[in-house]
């Protein structure tokens, strides 16, 4: 089992699509947000992923095709 | 004295043990180092920071330090400068630069970080420490290590220029270039940091790591007199170092070191890269990430972990942020080393550029004072320069050949 922190980052056009609730049903991942804030054409959630590392690949592959941001926790951390 | 209480998240508050951590367990918000001002109120005075070394440590009283200085005992104290000659140029009365470009040992003011961040990363127990970064962090971390007898590895991405690492090479740490997007390095130093015991400097140690750079602000005050200006102009790239800024300054005034906390912070991004000055200006406290494009790489953060907290410090400050394009950042850069015989990186540029743009557009009043932050040197890039500039004239070895350039030359310019 592989877990994660993430902090996915929507466009405008995802908003109003249930991501998370696909990313745990067609992935077989746990998710648990921690934190989030979601405007009306913007959002960010932190939340924590656990399941099979090639399922959270697969995943996290999934949301940036759909044009979700997938950035660790920390955002950038190369200066 | 128990001037430290631990950590505590930003967000939430839960405090925690002091420990090598980041991350609020319940949140996932930041973690920051938590003082007890009660206990050092009447301790840390004007005259006790004054007896002490010229350097960061002697403000180390406010840095989460328990035990001894491990590295960097040289760093910071830079000269704050009066600027007489960019003032004139500019049309502002009270002008200062405040010069880490000449900050030991790296020559940026990463090392204020770095220090502290190796000396917590050595209280700790650590042996190793490592950083992910293509210019100053890895210069500094580097160096630092080396002072320390520690291990250290640095994170690169492999594309980068052979030229950019030599300065950090030179300390041999163990580089680590890795292959892949920028997403996909940035996503495995998380983990990387994650998974080993290693004092990862701007991650796991990063509250302690920020802190360090309060005495650049710490540090303007007190070379002013232990006034507080009426503007200072920060560069940002993470927004740590505004936000560090803005806090050294409220501490002060908690502290009674200055009467009031009356100074606007300005963020300075360049506009290929600029989401914390794009929230300020659409005043907005939602950072949206972009895809840095700039000449200003040691700025290039397109998703900054402390953006938000940098737009919160200018709010609260009362200041305002401006955006610069690469070519106001060039004309920035000479313009501090025509006047001021300054050679700072694109970073300085783009704060230069930033407070023209701002005093031209009456943001900044021209009867105020103003610190302007120049944070790195311009010898570690020269580069960005080649195209600008070119020698004037090339001659034969023979007087007469000179005499000749010279009469052209002053011709061209008379
Ligand atoms: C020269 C220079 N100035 C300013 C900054 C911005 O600092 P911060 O990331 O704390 O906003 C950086 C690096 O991040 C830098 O290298
Ligand atoms: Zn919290």
């Amino acid at each position: 089992m592989g877990r994660m922190r993430v902090r996915l980052t929507f466009p405008p056009e995802r908003i109003q699509e249930p991501i998370i609730y696909l990313l745990g049903k067609d992935f077989d991942i746990v998710t648990n947000i921690r934190r989030a804030d979601v405007k009306a054409d913007y959002g960010w959630v932190a939340l924590e992923l656990e399941g099979k590392e090639e399922n959270l690949e697969r995943g996290i592959a999934w949301l940036k095709e759909k044009g979700v941001k997938v950035d660790p926790i920390e955002r950038d951390v190369i200066v | 004295m128990e001037k430290l209480r631990g950590l505590k998240c930003r967000e939430c508050g839960r405090g925690y043990p002091s420990a090598p951590s980041h991350v609020c367990e319940f949140c996932f918000g930041p973690l920051e180092v938590d003082y007890d001002y009660g206990a050092l109120k009447g301790r840390v005075t004007r005259d006790s920071i004054a007896a002490g070394p010229p350097s960061i440590w002697r403000y180390k009283d406010l840095l989460p330090i328990d035990g001894d200085v491990a590295v960097g005992h040289h760093v910071g104290f830079t000269p704050l400068i009066r600027a007489e000659n960019l003032a004139h140029e500019l049309g502002v009365k009270e002008l200062y630069i405040k010069n880490d470009s000449v900050c030991h040992p790296t020559w940026s003011f990463k090392d204020r970080v770095v220090s502290v961040a190796v000396t917590k990363a050595r209280e700790f127990g650590f042996d190793t420490v490592a950083c992910a970064s293509t210019g100053n962090l890895a210069n500094s971390v580097a160096a630092h290590a080396a002072e320390g007898r520690l291990r250290s590895y640095i994170f690169i991405p492999a594309d980068l220029e052979p030229g950019k690492v030599v300065g950090t090479l030179v300390y041999q740490p163990t580089l680590v270039a890795v292959e892949g997007t920028y997403d996909e390095v940035n996503r495995l130093c998380s983990e990387v940091a994650d998974k080993y015991r290693w004092a990862f400097v701007n991650i796991n140690i990063r509250p302690y790591y920020a802190e360090g750079s309060k005495t650049y602000g710490y540090e303007i005050l007190e070379q002013l007199g232990w006034r507080t200006p009426a503007h200072i102009v920060v560069p940002c790239a993470g927004g740590s170092l505004i936000t560090k800024i803005w806090k050294a300054i409220k501490e002060c005034e908690v502290l009674g070191l200055v009467d009031r906390a009356a100074t606007k912070m300005h963020a300075a991004q360049a506009a290929g890269c600029g989401p914390i000055v794009t929230m300020i200006k659409t005043d907005s406290d939602v950072l949206r990430p972009v895809r840095p494009s700039t000449i200003a790489k040691s700025l290039a953060i397109g998703n900054p972990a402390d953006g938000y907290y940098a737009y919160r410090a200018v709010k609260e400050s009362g200041g305002s942020g401006e955006h610069t394009t690469d070519a106001e950042i060039i004309e920035g850069m000479l313009l501090l080393a025509r006047t001021e015989g300054i050679f700072t990186e694109t970073a300085g540029g783009v704060t230069v550029a930033a407070t023209k743009k701002l005093l031209d557009a009456g943001v900044i009043p021209r009867h105020e004072s103003v610190v302007i932050c120049i944070t790195g040197n311009g010898l570690k890039t020269p580069d960005v320069l080649y195209e600008r500039l070119e020698t004037h004239v090339t001659i034969r070895p023979a007087l007469s050949a000179f005499d000749r350039a010279l009469a052209e030359l002053k011709s061209k310019t008379s």
